[in-house]
């Protein structure tokens, strides 16, 4: 009992911060239709950058979360103007080439500027143990839960209350119609890539924490995948869903079966996923009117 | 308040849409523009608010201009900013959303602080939504999803709306009801309209003032009244023959009437 709320934690600790990298991913996906092979990279600069605040600038945990916020928005917004605004009305599958060239570009300014050796994170979260329901457990794993949570929460009210949220979604599923109420479609993508950009740095932050930071830290974003594609590429409930299913399913394998599966389980059920049910559990099917 | 002077529009940088297309919207006015399929009608609707940049067309030629100032080839926000909001044609709303959001959409360019009255004064214009607020609009039937449609234009308080044919696929009854809403809009709120349509018989009795458009250029102008007694509308876009005549079938094998406007 003890082993399967531990493993219980750490599966929602990982699943909670899949779940921030896919709702970048999704986000991306569903306004602009790009598939965002960077979002790996995201992470990895958003937890170069919290360390060099933490540690360069030795900034307390909060004022440097949110400069580093600030920065993933700079990139988001950099990322519109130079790579994406180029490419209107180019065909898709040139832009995804561009986040590919993109995610190469984010690595080695990253190796340049920070190196390529793993380093020690500075624990911005308290990490001493703590008991839950006779399971022992890292704070920091319950805080990154708490954090991963709560960002989800905010960005779902953001996305159902605010009319910027709605205007995303808006221009999601009919861009010349809502070109026709007066939404910029260039603004909307901008603020897709910021966000997606904050929350992967966010992602990244949490997992350094955990682990560390080193180059390794954009395999995360090959994690998305089986994420994305479980929850639906374009469903934001989706990739909640999907992260918490996937953070637990390898913790499971991992605990019970065996390490080393558990880095393969994930993309078997995405094999799976794509046999039985290709557009995901929460993904739109074309709603049609008969 | 909005008038088009000669104006050319070119798709692809190659083919020649509008041809010298001259149009006047007065004040307060419905004013109903009419042709066959292809004539240049939504063409000629785009190129007012500024839709046509993402299909690659553009204004080469003429003006456009909105309150006196020059609005052709702007970006379609701004031309919502200044007033003119376009109802696409085919519905378009936004199927993943619900009706509640679909409404919050249209109010984007429109202050937050009156959000809620203008939800309210969309409700008292079609209560058929206010049922359905929660739900998604892809489920809803046709003269709903309009209905949203041109509510969601409303949210946006548009000196100018421009209607592209909003009897699409609907039933007559619902064109009925959609258009004595187009015309109270008109009265209640003083907003002014251009109506696209191919319904030539019930825009000639919404309109205060009408065109009739061919291959990309104003063939016949006047009132209804001027319009509706004009031959070659009666018989080409009402369905009508001289009224009083006996027709002889032998007419209708021999001679068909030709448009005396082409020459």
């Amino acid at each position: 009992m003890d082993l399967f709320i531990q493993l219980t934690l750490t599966g929602l600790t990982n699943g909670a911060i899949l779940a921030l990298a896919a709702l970048g991913f999704v986000l991306i996906y569903k306004s602009s239709d790009v598939i965002n092979f960077a979002q790996g990279e995201f992470l990895l600069i958003g937890a170069y950058v919290m360390f060099s605040m933490l540690v360069q600038f030795s900034l307390p945990w909060t004022i440097g979360l949110v400069l580093t916020l600030l920065v993933a928005v700079g990139i988001g917004v950099a990322v519109e103007r130079l790579v994406l605004r180029p490419l209107i009305g180019e065909p898709i599958i040139s832009v995804i080439m561009a986040t590919i060239g993109l995610s190469s570009l984010l690595r080695a300014i990253v190796s340049t500027i920070w190196g390529n050796q793993p380093r020690a994170f500075p624990a911005f979260i308290p990490s001493k143990p703590v008991h839950v329901l006779g399971a022992t457990v890292g704070a920091d794993r319950l805080w990154a839960i708490a954090i991963a949570g709560g960002m989800l929460f905010l960005f779902n009210l953001f996305f159902t209350r605010s009319k910027e949220g709605i205007a995303m979604r808006a221009v999601a599923d009919d861009q010349q119609a809502a070109m026709s109420m007066g939404i910029s479609v260039k603004r909307i993508f901008a603020w897709a890539w910021s966000i997606a950009a904050m929350t992967a740095a966010i992602g990244g932050a949490l997992v350094a924490n955990i682990v560390g930071v080193g180059p390794e830290l954009a395999g995360f974003g090959l994690r998305v995948f089986p994420v994305v594609i479980l929850g639906g590429l374009d469903s934001i409930p989706g990739a909640i869903v999907g992260g918490v299913i996937i953070g637990l399913l390898e913790a499971y394998v991992g605990g019970y079966i065996g390490m080393g599966l558990n880095q393969v389980i994930s993309f078997i059920v995405l094999i799976l996923i794509l046999m039985v049910r290709p557009y995901g559990l929460f993904g739109q099917e074309i709603i049609e009117r008969v | 308040m909005l008038s088009l002077n000669n104006v050319e529009v070119i798709y692809n940088k190659v083919i020649l849409v509008l041809k010298g297309m001259s149009l006047q919207v007065p004040q307060g006015q419905i004013v109903g523009l009419l042709g066959a399929n292809g004539a240049g009608k939504t063409t000629t609707l785009k190129a007012i608010s500024g839709l046509l940049k993402p299909e690659d067309g553009e204004v080469t030629d003429g003006s456009i201009e909105f309150l006196g100032q020059p609005i052709h080839n702007h970006d379609p926000e701004d031309i919502v900013r200044m007033g003119i909001f376009q109802v696409m044609e085919g519905r378009r709303v936004f199927e993943h959303l619900t009706v509640e959001e679909n409404l919050i959409a249209g109010a984007y360019t429109h202050a937050s602080s009156s959000l809620h009255d203008d939800l309210e004064m969309v409700y008292t214009y079609f209560p058929r939504l206010k049922e359905r607020r929660k739900q998604t609009a892809g489920y809803l039937s046709g003269g709903e999803q309009q209905m949203l449609a041109i509510g969601r234009a409303l949210m946006a308080h548009p000196k100018l709306m421009l209607l592209d044919e909003p009897s699409l696929g609907l039933a007559p009854l619902l064109v009925r009801e959609i258009f004595d809403i187009v015309q109270r809009i008109n009265q209640e709120h003083g907003t002014t309209i251009l109506l696209v349509e191919q319904n030539a018989n019930l825009t000639l009795q919404v309109a205060d003032y009408a065109y009739i458009m061919e291959n990309g250029r104003i063939v016949l102008e006047g009132t209804p009244a001027e319009l509706k007694e004009n031959a070659d509308v009666r018989e080409f876009y009402l369905g009508l023959t001289e009224v009083g005549k006996r027709k002889s079938y032998r007419d209708v094998k021999h001679y068909k009437r030709r448009k005396r406007w082409l020459s």
